[in-house]
């Protein structure tokens, strides 16, 4: 059983070595360290970066434009806004030189609250992200989306943003077919392979398992459950939440279909607008602000083109529109969505009666 | 560290050969002839927006003619701002292409009709698309240094930009990337200094005297030299390409230039009396030298005028993109770059 972090891991190791990736770095990435969250440790390319987050992404440009392959971190997504315009400018390579150059490259970084990460280790990048056309956008929810994403963001021809929430990178996988096939299922086993020691780490060479080219397409999602009454759609953090939601309100007799994206751009409107059809009810929920939020576009759309399907208003569940996410844990709660909050939205959506 | 203006053109220099200057000469015309045909079409309607490189050809000129040009990190890769049209004429551009993307034509091979003139993007030459904001390639230059010192090989990257966004962080970060001890990038990294960011003059915005000292804190090897002087231009830039191509080091090369025409047709766009204008002060020296006449410059001034002056009146009757057109390009269908290692064009 692997952590999503081990599973990002293994799957850089396996860009490195069977997909051609020449660079995994950023701040504290390389040795000795292996980022914060350690998912780069033993990595053969994984190298320290100036703590300069816009030489960071310009230099992952630079790279991929002459060959190489990166994958750049920002090593929280709060540190991310001063790239915007170099991420604009990746996302363009391709389109404003009229198909003449192309910009494989990836960057990673962890996002969103739940780990009482105060102002500064909270924010989402969702809305940021989905402004950056050009870009492809993924999330995965559990170590085995992370291991399969991560691979296709690697061979894609485009830059990809892959974002990790970061609640989950040090959680397990929880249920069947979220685990990284060929990873021994001795927890203990795996970390003594693949995880750094304390201490000196000079003489340490990790042992990698045996793992596939596991690719999970991008722009496909995952029906996560099942249901007929109403449709959920989240992505990261909030599958975990809306699935206890689901199954708290399965006790009411509330049979909730949820949808995981996995990829916020481009994304799978086949599979949400069919299920739309089928329940005629949904919940768009993600943690981002909620003001010009990605689930208003999806809001958007689906009013646009499934208004004669609805039973109920569409509603978004998303964020505060506040400056940041408080560290007391009073204050991280009223920010972002928590269970109750998700129970109680789509309690109300479900039993709605035109 | 940094050597002065004087002191280059004080040093031991072996003088260049009147085939090279001539050379020079003859591209430095044409990117002018070129810039002020398109200077007119703007003013004409046949194109939005103005901007571009006369004032700089002293230096452009050399530039692209000293660039190992071809595809691939094995050669050298260009972060150009937008006043590079010297550079892209020597590099061998057809100066048609030029008129093509100030008309917005669909056969504009820089972006399709999609950028402004003086944009200029070719993968073939490794010339990474130009794009407006005055920094970003100060950012990105260092990563297209870092597969060549992988590479290995001679291929260089050369990052040009103005005196006015050296202000901008990306230029800090230039400087930081390619000095890492141990990580030193092979690197031309090159102000051209107008003495303006649009309207703000030099002074009261920089503490610096020059730009140039600003490498010394890094250990970076610097020159300032007068970039209006095609002579001096092409030794110190072949003098500093030596530097970067053997040792794989950076340089930081600050060039005083002109801005003949002002920042670009927002502000008018017109031959601005009283700054040193590179290609007349060369026209007198060659004609002093004998190795040119004054009939003989006028001539090929007016020769070219009047062919970039029908081929603006051909470039006119090309199509432009078609409106569906927006979405070609969004997102690749397969990689591109590297894909033709090392070829030579």
């Amino acid at each position: 059983m692997s952590t999503m972090v081990q599973a990002i891991r293994m799957a850089l190791h396996v860009g490195e070595e069977r997909h051609g990736v020449t660079d995994i770095f950023g701040e504290d990435v390389g040795p000795p360290l292996g980022g914060v969250f350690t998912q780069t440790q033993g990595l053969r390319t994984a190298w320290n970066s100036p703590l300069d987050e816009r030489g960071i992404v310009g230099a992952a440009i630079g790279l991929a434009l002459a060959g190489s392959r990166p994958v750049a971190e920002i090593q929280f997504c709060d540190y991310a806004f001063n790239t915007i315009d170099l991420l604009k400018l990746a996302g363009a390579m391709h389109w404003s030189s009229n198909g003449d150059w192309s910009c494989p490259m990836v960057v990673m970084t962890p996002v969103g609250a739940g780990i009482h990460g105060s102002i500064y280790h909270s924010h989402s990048f969702d809305a940021q992200a989905t402004r950056l056309p050009g870009w492809k956008i993924v999330m995965p929810s559990n170590p085995r989306d992370a291991y399969g994403l991560m691979l296709s963001a690697i061979i894609d021809p485009n830059p990809v943003l892959f974002m990790a929430p970061k609640a989950l990178l040090r959680q397990k996988a929880i249920n069947e077919g979220e685990e990284v096939p060929g990873v021994p299922s001795d927890d203990r086993e795996l970390s003594k392979m693949i995880d750094a020691p304390l201490g000196d780490r000079t003489k340490w060479r990790p042992r990698w398992p045996d793992t596939p080219d596991l690719l999970i397409p991008i722009g496909e999602a995952r029906i996560d459950r099942h249901g007929h009454d109403i449709t959920v759609v989240t992505y990261g953090r909030h599958v975990q939440i809306c699935r206890k939601a689901a199954d708290d309100l399965a006790g009411e007799g509330i049979d909730v279909e949820l949808i995981d994206m996995r990829s916020l751009h481009p994304y799978d409107w086949v599979t949400i607008s069919a299920s739309i059809k089928k329940t005629h009810r949904v919940v768009f929920v993600n943690e981002d602000t909620e003001v010009t939020n990605f689930g208003e576009h999806l809001l958007r759309r689906t009013i646009d083109e499934l208004f004669y399907e609805l039973y109920a208003p569409p509603k978004v569940l998303a964020g505060k529109h506040i400056p940041g996410v408080g560290l007391a844990d009073s204050l991280e709660k009223a920010s972002v969505p928590q269970l109750d909050d998700i129970v109680q939205v789509i309690r109300a959506t479900a039993r709605h009666e035109p | 560290m940094t050597t002065t203006i004087s002191k280059v053109r004080n040093g031991a220099e072996e003088s260049l050969k009147p085939d090279l200057l001539l050379q020079m000469h003859d591209l430095m015309l044409k990117a002018r002839v070129l810039e002020e045909r398109l200077i007119r079409m703007q003013k004409q309607g046949d194109g939005f927006f103005w901007i571009g490189g006369p004032g700089e050809e002293a230096f452009g000129v050399p530039l692209g003619m000293l660039i190992h040009k071809g595809e691939g990190p094995a050669y050298d890769y260009l972060h150009l701002h937008y006043r590079g049209s010297g550079t892209m004429l020597a590099l061998g551009a057809d100066p048609v292409d030029a008129l093509r993307q100030m008309k917005s034509t669909a056969s504009d091979p820089y972006s399709g009709g999609r950028n402004f003139a003086s944009h200029y993007s070719a993968r073939k030459w490794n010339v990474v698309p130009v794009s407006s904001p005055i920094e970003v390639q100060y950012s990105m230059a260092p990563g297209t240094a870092l597969a060549q010192r992988r590479h290995g090989g001679s291929g260089i990257t050369i990052v040009t930009g103005g005196d006015a966004g050296t202000a901008e962080g990306d230029f800090a970060t230039c400087l930081i990337w390619s000095s890492r001890k141990g990580h030193e990038l092979p690197m031309l990294i090159v102000v051209t200094n107008n003495q303006y960011g649009i309207s703000t003059p030099y002074d009261g915005q920089h503490g610096e005297k020059r730009i140039a000292d600003r490498g010394a804190a890094f250990g970076i090897r610097t020159l300032t030299i007068d970039g209006n002087d095609p002579e001096t231009s092409y030794r110190a830039i072949s003098q500093a390409m030596d530097y970067v191509r053997k040792e794989r080091k950076p340089f930081l090369l600050e060039a005083m230039v002109s801005r003949l025409y002002g920042h670009s047709s927002s502000s008018g766009a017109n031959y601005i009396e009283g700054e040193a204008d590179g290609l007349k002060l060369f026209e007198d020296k060659l004609i002093a030298r004998k190795l040119l006449t004054r009939e003989r410059a006028d001539l090929m001034a007016t020769t070219f005028t009047e062919e970039l002056l029908e081929a603006g009146k051909r470039v006119r009757e090309e199509a432009p993109p078609s409106p569906e057109d927006i979405w070609k390009h969004v997102f690749a269908e397969h990689s591109v770059a590297g894909a033709k290692k090392g070829t030579r064009s």
